[in-house]
């Protein structure tokens, strides 16, 4: 691989480290932060209970979103078929 | 029989059965027989490629439990299944543009391909291919019976039958379509899955009363099935978190799912599977299990999970409708049945055959050998799935934990760090799979988590350390 290509490659797999590592924090702060109480103190969003719809509902359009941004922001193109002579 | 709903899904059938026999038109002219027919000559776009990874792993979540366990358990078993949103993006930006580049550069077609040239050790390929065939074969098996089951229970007819109709619909378009029949059949499975959720989860809805309705009466019934810990208290924070492991991120590993990575045609498709995939993925997990939740108290007492969601579906739906919607389960298993049987077919022929038996096959000889392979393990299937085996069943249990605990390690820093070598794969998935069985048999929650996770973690440092610790035996090796 040339050399830029193999920093690309490795920046976008560390952003995608990232997301997975932001995505479970989001995910397990709403769920455990607003569900670790007794069930007729929990408060409710759209009828379902806030700490699912935080975690599960929100959380995906919140990463559907976060991660359509990054790839088109981020993400840059290279070409596949190296020429053999490359190396 | 119940005609009005089985019309539909059998018109279903036909259209999925007709594409996978049309992708099979262009094998005919094809120079590079094993390219084409076990990744589609690398020619997936952004869309047939997510909807194949999403539809390929999406049945996996049935291997976890799926919408019965989610009507047993309640919300906190929806909170677990959405640790797999990160799959959507997480496997494409991880193995991403440099396994695409590096397994073209290799020539590879299978996952077991790309260790081989990157580790340079028989030991290596064949580890890998006994651990593919075994736990694949297992997995598959499984598939089967459920193909069967939904059959069976649709069609009024008996079990033998309906595992024959599912046999030969599946083998017939697998053997002579090859991967593009199998990833363009999945992008039609992949829809279905992705429609018939939503409509069904908004039928249960208005079933029900509304959600509010719904969560009160869940909530009357067992306070406990609207809470993160599941009807009995029992899902700690630990042990949901530990299946970002098992169905999360360590799906990077399955070889079903690492073989897709190698099969874009270009950046922008990759681009455009990675924002499609985390939707389409992040939106079926969620409505089938909130399905499963939300049929509780529309039909309380359903003993059997697997017969929630046909049963939901024809209580709350027209029959016709219900036919349609019922095709998703039906999609689900049978697009994970088609990817399993042809990478177990390409582990035989090209990891083993073309490696160590005969090397310099001819375009024609591979040809007959795929097909007979791919029809052969379809007939062994189908024999096993009449009469499972114990074995089966045991292997089955652990099949994507053991592939998992396997393969991560050596992939990932196969690709990402230079030091690493044959000596540190091979300690690895000896280490991952031992340690995986072992744990799994005698301390199934080892601190409370699940079993894949410490193998996981110990395989890691088991493949640096003997990395590192071989360099100089390596280095002599180049020489």
């Amino acid at each position: 691989m040339k050399k830029q290509d193999v920093k690309i490659a490795n920046r976008e797999a560390w952003i995608g480290l990232g997301l997975v590592v932001f995505n479970f924090v989001w995910w397990f702060a709403f769920a455990y932060g607003l569900g670790n109480k007794q069930p007729d103190q929990y408060t409710y969003i759209l009828g379902l209970p806030a700490w699912f719809f935080y975690s599960c509902v929100l959380g995906f359009i919140v990463m559907a979103i976060l991660v359509t941004i990054v790839v088109k922001k981020f993400f840059v193109a290279i070409s596949f078929d190296e020429e053999k002579d490359a190396e | 029989m119940n005609w009005e709903s089985l019309v539909p899904l059998i018109v279903i059938l036909i259209i999925i059965f007709g594409v996978g026999i049309w992708a099979g038109g262009y094998l005919k002219a094809s120079t590079n027989f094993a390219q084409d027919y076990f990744l589609g000559g690398r020619s997936l776009g952004g869309f047939v490629l997510a909807m194949t990874m999403t539809a390929t792993y999406g049945s996996a979540s049935s291997f976890i439990g799926g919408p019965g366990t989610a009507y047993n358990e309640g919300l906190g078993w929806v909170l677990l299944a959405m640790s797999q949103v990160a799959t959507g993006y997480f496997v494409l930006m991880v193995l991403g543009k440099k396994f695409a580049v590096i397994t073209r550069k290799y020539k590879a077609l299978t996952m077991v391909d790309f260790l081989k040239e990157r580790y340079q050790s028989k030991w290596v390929v064949i580890f890998s291919a006994v651990s593919i065939i075994v736990f694949l074969f297992s997995a598959m098996a499984a598939q089967w019976i459920g193909g069967a089951r939904l059959i069976e229970s649709l069609m009024g007819i008996n079990y033998t039958s309906a595992l024959f109709i599912f046999a030969v619909a599946v083998l017939i378009y697998v053997t002579v379509g090859g991967f593009r029949a199998v990833a363009l059949t999945d992008a039609i499975q992949g829809s279905i899955m992705f429609g018939g959720t939503l409509i069904l989860l908004i039928a249960v809805i208005i079933a029900g009363g509304g959600v509010p309705a719904i969560i009160a009466d869940l909530s009357a019934e067992n306070p406990n099935l609207i809470t993160p810990y599941g009807s009995e208290g029992q899902l700690t924070p630990a042990y949901v978190s530990s299946f970002w492991i098992l169905v999360g991120v360590g799906v990077v590993a399955l070889p079903q799912i690492a073989v897709r990575a190698m099969s874009y045609k270009n950046s922008q498709s990759m681009h455009r599977a990675i924002i499609i995939g985390t939707i389409v993925v992040g939106f079926i997990m969620l409505n089938m299990h909130l399905i499963g939740v939300f049929a509780r108290p529309i039909l309380p007492g359903i003993e059997v999970g697997d017969k929630v969601m046909p049963l939901i579906a024809l209580e709350v739906m027209p029959n016709w409708l219900a036919g349609i919607v019922l095709a998703a389960p039906m999609a689900a298993i049978m697009s994970t049945v088609d990817s399993l049987l042809l990478l177990v077919s390409s582990t035989i022929v090209k990891d083993v055959y073309l490696n160590y038996v005969k090397p310099d096959a001819s375009q024609q000889t591979i040809k007959r050998i795929s097909i007979g392979i791919t029809a052969l393990l379809g007939v062994i299937i189908f024999l096993m799935a009449l009469n499972p085996p114990d074995l089966i069943i045991w292997l089955n249990l652990f099949a994507f934990g053991g592939l998992e605990a396997a393969f991560i390690w050596p992939i990932v820093l196969g690709l990402y760090w230079e030091k690493g070598n044959k000596y540190g794969a091979l300690a690895s998935m000896i280490a991952g799979v031992g340690l995986y069985i072992l744990s799994d048999t005698f301390f199934p929650q080892p601190f409370g988590i699940h079993s894949v996770v410490m193998p996981v973690v110990i395989s890691f440092f088991v493949y640096v350390v003997v990395s590192l610790l071989t360099q100089k035996q390596v280095a002599k090796l180049h020489v």
